[in-house]
């Protein structure tokens, strides 16, 4: 047996990515839960550049950094391949899941936002949502296609996650209407057996944001 | 059918640099546009609607933006000659983590030197050395980032040593003097020619800083 270790940290949406495609190409695993308040010496000496999960360990080498760890698990088990092939179509790909990088700011502002900043937040947070459903998935079942790829799981937080920060904050985001073909991949998504069975449980998640907010508004006004 | 490769850029552009010498090492022809960021073309607006900026590689009509994603495909298309990446996937790992560093960090901290005054612009200028104390720590006694050749890791960072004239007038620091191997490393990186064809003159990079700082204001 391969010797596979995942550092994580519950409800991190990076680690939840990693998961996934550890289970969608269904490579057996030893998970090991952070306290990010105060992190192991294993964590600190398996990423002592960033110190932050998600870390994989193979053959105790570490790899770290979510979109460097995606790549690394597509190239060892090629098996349910979730990068196309075709080097123009996996550009595409990458794009897209740098895209989700580049722009979890402005999610991150609207979650956290007040008053104006909050309104400013979410209308940019609207637009980047149009782009995403317009040009990302267009007409699509999946970002990635017929089936699921890197794609849908950097943007995978769209679902579980998304739905428990706009009821904390208390504004709708992803209307169904204004965003028919995000709703149906939702849908889709979470129907996914392997991302059903590998969701956090909403309840939990609930106070966990709520108390999160709380600290991040309270920090900014200090 | 012969390839038709166009780039789309803007010379000062450490981000085009990195595209320039992936295709100078991998020996491709191809048509080079410089691009005036303060009236874009409308090939550039066409090929890259999302973000609108350079560079952007058209290969046979088709685009592809964002120059390390750009880069690593022009590695796995022109595959037969001078890889890169490693081969070994936890080397690759190792590659894409370290050029993923230099995208997370450098850029913003050149902007918070070149945009800030007193007590924040010190503290830019020491994450700035922070910073690339770590790169010296990662490169170690290697000629390359890569090891022995020039790779993936030296391309995605060599671009910003045309930029550390005008860094070192407009930011006061002298990089030499905190990161010595750094500088020993971008020198090195310079014998190759594929390098010293691409990288603009530093002293040139300033002057273009200089003019748009004195048109927007300092900041």
């Amino acid at each position: 047996m391969e010797e596979l270790k995942l550092l994580g940290a519950w409800p991190s949406i990076y680690c939840y990515r990693v998961i996934w495609a550890l289970k969608l190409k269904g490579v057996k695993y030893e998970y090991v839960e952070e306290d990010l308040s105060n992190k192991s010496d294993h964590l600190l000496q398996y990423n002592p550049v960033h110190k932050k999960v998600p870390v994989l360990v193979h053959h105790g080498k570490p790899v770290a950094e979510t979109s460097v760890i995606l790549e690394y698990i597509e190239e060892i088990w090629p098996q349910n391949p979730l990068l196309p092939n075709d080097p123009f179509e996996k550009a595409l790909a990458r794009f897209w899941t740098k895209f989700e990088e580049d722009k979890s700011p402005a999610f991150f502002a609207f979650f956290r936002g007040v008053g104006e900043e909050q309104e400013k937040a979410t209308k940019e947070a609207k637009q980047l949502l149009k782009i995403i459903e317009d040009h990302g998935l267009g007409e699509k079942k999946f970002f990635g296609g017929n089936k699921i790829g890197l794609v849908d799981l950097a943007f995978g937080w769209l679902s579980a996650w998304l739905e428990v920060m706009e009821e904390v904050v208390g504004i709708k985001l992803m209307e169904a209407n204004s965003f028919p073909r995000l709703e149906a991949w939702n849908k889709s998504f979470k129907e996914e057996p392997m991302i059903k069975e590998n969701l956090p449980d909403r309840d939990e998640m609930l106070p966990y944001f709520k108390s999160l907010r709380e600290k991040l508004i309270a920090s900014a006004t200090t | 059918m012969a390839d038709e490769v166009v780039l789309l850029d803007f010379w000062p552009s450490m981000f085009g640099m990195r595209v320039r010498i992936a295709l100078a090492e991998k020996g491709i022809k191809y048509e080079y546009k410089d691009e005036d960021l303060r009236n874009k073309s409308p090939l550039l607006l066409e090929m890259n609607p999302i973000h609108k900026k350079i560079p952007v590689l058209i290969h046979n009509g088709k685009p592809v933006c964002e120059s390390l994603i750009i880069v690593q495909y022009i590695d796995e298309v022109w595959k037969d000659r001078c890889p890169l990446l490693p081969i070994d996937p936890y080397q690759r790992a190792h590659s894409r983590f370290w050029a993923d560093f230099v995208d997370k960090k450098v850029i913003e901290v050149l902007m918070k030197i070149s945009t800030t005054k007193g007590e924040e612009k010190e503290a830019g200028k020491m994450e700035f050395f922070e910073i690339f104390k770590i790169l010296e720590g990662e490169l170690g006694d290697k000629p390359y980032f890569g090891g022995e050749t020039f790779g993936f890791v030296d391309l995605s960072l060599i671009p910003y040593y045309s930029w550390f004239y005008a860094i070192e007038t407009i930011g006061e620091l002298n990089i030499e003097a905190e990161c010595p191997k750094i500088v020993a490393w971008a020198k090195k990186c310079l014998q190759k020619e594929t390098v010293a064809k691409t990288l603009p003159d530093q002293k040139k990079v300033y002057e273009y800083v200089e003019q748009m700082r004195k048109k927007f204001g300092n900041g």
